[in-house]
């Protein structure tokens, strides 16, 4: 095991845990052998109230409290081990044998365990208590079965990914045996999260174990648990409370331990970054105070940005504007800082980042304060890549693309929607008023790549920032994006800013073309550079390199056409 | 079946258009209806099985106790044990759908109306308590959520975690408990046990809500912090949409599904909740309805609330699985 990863495992709450189960534990090996005694013993000390010799007091009958918890803590424990070996090992073995199962037994099986999953475990131990005659053997066999359809579920559904995983798929083609599938791959690859779960199900059994004799079902009269002294207890509530306090303790206890335990396990298995937050201050000023002659849209100069644990240089030094009506792409392999560069220009960089600029503005908003929301959503349209989850999946499309227009623009639901119906149109949608009554999953990826366009256009911004906004699609679909792109600018003199990694996409669209490299700037081209190969840096020319030309002059391919 | 995914896959955006809904709606049913059958089925074979298999003689114990052999036997033929096992089981389902359950041991009433009484009691409390839970559970969640997405308030997480997973850590039995002395020994406000008044209906809801509460707004909170990483919260963010109206819109429909299938499952589990609850409350309930019968061995009340408590976790089951598929028209299409 790594530095790292016992770094992971051992927490304080797991540490804890581990600490607070072996009390207990040891609390059910060491005392009852010392104070039996004084736990069964009848005297006439009866309902003494805490003091010297009886820390909890005694109980009707003279016992003494604190002993009977100590003496009882080893039974419910004993009786929750057994249970839990009993679920563990019997949902491990249906859970396994279903997977291995022919398909139909295995899909009835299944269903049956879903059902089953939904019927309360303590019913089912009721029921099961309630055949077999009532005592601390049956408490165990009722709960342990009664715990092994969810651990059969857990480890059914762990087995199916397993199974269609392709080295077990490989060892079956091979002719590998079920038995030896199962123990050799099966189960080794499920271990951790199984692990993870058998913790859950030791403390569900403990609760509930105690649950089954809290109501007079569990263990019988002269044995005694955690559960069975918190109903005696009960009935002296009034009279002698401080008789609750050793069981509900000692249950909480063994409880939190055990879930404690678990997170920490779970933890492991699953590790998430701890993030640390130091969000930046916006600059109080909102307007920006471009220099007399700055003609440029947006102005970015010696932009930095820095953000990690370590404060690492993200970005550094960027200097860009874009002209009014101008499409300036800005290239680079991912992690190049060209998607950081361009949510600082859109003022939707993450808060925990650092942002410092001489300069950051579009139009007369200074993106390094908070400008309004109405202003920025007018004048600043984005538009993502799309792998399919950039509209909200719950809604129909029409509230989504008329957001803008009715919380920004003053426009009526109405009115929203004749906007828009007819932006779609002129992007190439047909029958927009069917899409808008549409959920995204029902849109082709192209469709909804020109929704968003069209959502975008609509309140006709200075500024289109495109994060790859091609990537995720056909060529043929690319193509047909890009010519929108185009006429938009034709049409509407939208500035766009396009971010890509693809030289031949920005080449065909672009009038200007920032190379990016390391959160630097490496070079600037003119469409006509780019196009003669006229670059002066290598990494430009290897990225050139790289491009298979498409030329859109010749139109599309003999038989891309849909 | 074959036929009409064939046709629904060929067909232009016309004809979809026509009849949207008829195929994965025809399919859905049959798989559901198919389910919930499977389900009652078992559950009387089961029922059914129950009496049998239980220890000692029936009909010794219904006869009561120091009955002579030929009161014993004269039982044995009313209640219809003399029969083959096969008759005996017809006689079972049929008594089921008329509603004839056969007499409690105890004292002599149909089994049906000793259950039915015991059913609003049950109902009462965890109806209150689902609510309750998911109006707690659900807020709670998505604000912690929100206040500490992408690593904000650090302290905040890691005392949301502690705290509710300690009080989730804490068996609804020894919470009663405490609650009771603390709310009716120590300050009186509210009635120990029993089902007199309004007021006696606070604690138990209060005991059984307050753990799923806790489950609840954990697995909300870690599924709206999810959501808060989709792409369509992003794009939500470029429209300059306020929070107020992303956590509406954007967050609260996207935990639907979740919030749904968790609130069904919470709902039966606050059944088995209720066999603990109503025993400290003394609450005249199934759960206490229950215990009682086991301990008499009153197999025909054990039957009857068995099944009872039966029906209705599989119908809650299936009533969620309707309620997902119509606000979620995913959830119709990804079942198979």
């Amino acid at each position: 095991m790594s530095t790292a990863s016992r770094r992971t495992l051992w927490r304080p709450a797991f540490t804890l845990g581990v600490v607070l189960m072996a009390a207990v534990v040891l609390i059910a090996v060491l005392p009852p052998i010392f104070v039996t005694g004084a736990a069964t013993a009848i005297t006439d000390d009866t309902a003494l109230p805490p003091g010297r010799g009886h820390l909890l007091g005694t109980n009707d009958f003279g016992q003494d409290n604190l002993a009977r918890v100590l003496v009882a803590t080893r039974l419910t424990l004993v009786m929750t081990v057994c249970a839990s070996a009993i679920s563990v090992v019997g949902g491990l073995v249906v859970g396994v044998a279903i997977w291995l199962a022919p398909r139909t037994v295995r899909e009835w099986c299944l269903r049956l365990l879903e059902t089953t999953v939904a019927y309360p475990t303590l019913i089912t131990a009721l029921i099961i208590a309630a055949i077999l005659l009532p005592g601390a053997t049956t408490a165990v066999f009722a709960l342990g079965i009664a715990g092994i359809p969810g651990f059969a579920r857990v480890t059914a559904n762990l087995a199916g990914r397993t199974a269609r995983s392709e080295y077990f798929l490989t060892s079956r083609f091979l002719g590998v045996g079920s038995y030896h599938l199962a123990v050799r791959h099966m189960i080794p690859a499920m271990a951790e999260p199984l692990l993870v779960l058998a913790t859950t199900i030791f403390s569900a059994t403990l609760v509930e174990i105690s649950a089954l004799s809290f109501v007079g079902l569990g263990v019988q009269q002269p044995q005694y648990d955690l559960g069975s002294l918190l109903n005696d207890s009960l009935e002296s509530l009034y009279t002698q409370p401080i008789e609750a306090l050793g069981p509900a303790v000692m249950i909480v206890l063994a409880s939190v331990a055990a879930m404690l335990i678990g997170d920490g396990l779970a933890a492991h298995a699953d590790p998430r970054t701890a993030r640390t937050w130091s969000p930046r201050t916006p600059e109080a000023n909102a307007a920006a105070s471009p220099a007399a002659d700055d003609e440029a849209l947006v102005r970015v100069r010696e932009l930095a940005i820095r953000g990690g644990e370590d404060r690492r240089t993200l970005v550094k030094g960027i200097d860009l504007h874009v002209a009014p009506g101008e499409i300036v792409g800005l290239v680079g392999e991912s992690g190049s800082g060209k998607s950081l560069t361009a949510m600082s220009v859109a003022g939707l960089l993450a808060d925990d980042l650092d942002l410092e600029a001489a300069e950051l503005r579009v139009g007369d908003m200074n993106m390094k304060g908070t400008p309004a929301a109405a202003q920025l959503a007018q004048e600043i349209a984005l538009i993502y890549q799309d792998p399919g989850t950039t509209f909200n999946p719950s809604r129909t499309m029409g509230p989504q693309l008329t957001e803008v227009l009715r919380t920004h623009s003053g426009y009526s639901r109405r009115e929203a929607r004749e906007a828009l119906i007819e932006a779609l149109a002129t992007v190439g949608i047909d029958q927009p008023e069917l899409r808008m009554k549409q959920y995204p999953h029902q849109l082709s990826g192209g469709m909804r790549q020109r929704a968003m366009i069209a959502a975008a256009v609509v309140n006709r911004p200075q500024l289109l920032i495109a994060d790859e906004p091609t990537t995720a699609l056909d060529v043929t679909v690319q193509v047909e994006v890009l010519r929108i792109f185009h006429e938009l600018r034709r049409r509407l003199g939208t500035a766009v800013l396009f971010i890509s990694h693809d030289l031949g996409v920005v080449g065909e669209l672009c009038d200007r073309v920032v190379v990016m490299r390391d959160g630097a700037v490496v070079e600037e081209l003119s469409a006509a550079q780019l196009a003669a190969g006229d670059v002066a840096d290598p990494f430009t020319a290897a990225l050139l390199d790289a491009v298979p030309q498409i030329d859109m002059s010749r139109g599309l391919p003999e038989g891309s056409r849909s | 079946m074959a036929l009409s995914i064939t046709s629904t896959r060929g067909a232009s955006p016309n004809a979809r258009r026509r009849r949207p809904t008829e195929h994965p709606w025809t399919r859905f049913r049959i798989r559901r209806g198919g389910g919930v059958l499977l389900s009652f089925v078992l559950l009387i074979v089961i029922t059914f099985f129950i009496v049998p298999l239980l220890p000692g003689d029936p009909a010794v114990v219904a006869a009561g106790e120091g009955a002579t052999a030929e009161q014993i036997e004269a039982t044995r033929a009313a209640l219809g044990l003399e029969a083959p096992r096969g008759a005996q089981f017809v006689n079972y389902v049929g008594g089921i759908f008329t509603g004839d359950m056969g007499a409690s041991f105890a004292t002599g009433l149909p089994v049906s109306s000793v259950v039915l009484a015991r059913l609003p009691f049950t109902a009462e409390i965890a109806l209150m308590a689902i609510v309750l839970t998911l109006l707690l559970g659900v807020p709670a969640g998505t604000a912690a959520a929100l206040l500490t997405r992408g690593g904000r308030r650090p302290g905040l997480d890691h005392a949301f975690n502690a705290a509710t997973s300690f009080v989730f850590a804490v068996p609804n039995y020894v919470l009663a408990t405490l609650i009771v002395y603390i709310f009716a020994v120590l300050l009186g406000w509210f009635p120990a046990s029993g089902a007199a008044t309004l007021s006696s209906l606070v604690l138990p809801t209060a005991a059984i809500m307050i753990g799923p509460a806790c489950a609840l707004a954990r697995i909300v909170r870690r599924e709206a912090a999810s959501i808060l990483e989709q792409d369509y919260v992003r794009t939500a963010r470029g429209w300059r949409l306020s929070t107020w109206k992303i956590t509406t819109a954007y967050v609260l429909p996207n935990l639907l599904t979740t919030t749904l299938t968790l609130s069904g499952l919470i709902l039966a589990g606050m059944l088995g909740g209720a066999v603990v609850i109503e025993t400290v409350f003394g609450w005249p309930g199934l759960g206490t309805g229950i215990v009682t019968a086991i301990t008499d061995r009153d197999y025909p009340v054990i039957r009857g609330t068995i099944l009872l408590l039966g029906i209705i976790a599989t119908l809650l089951i299936l009533v969620v699985d309707i309620v997902l598929a119509l606000v979620d028209p995913r959830t119709l299409e990804a079942g198979e």
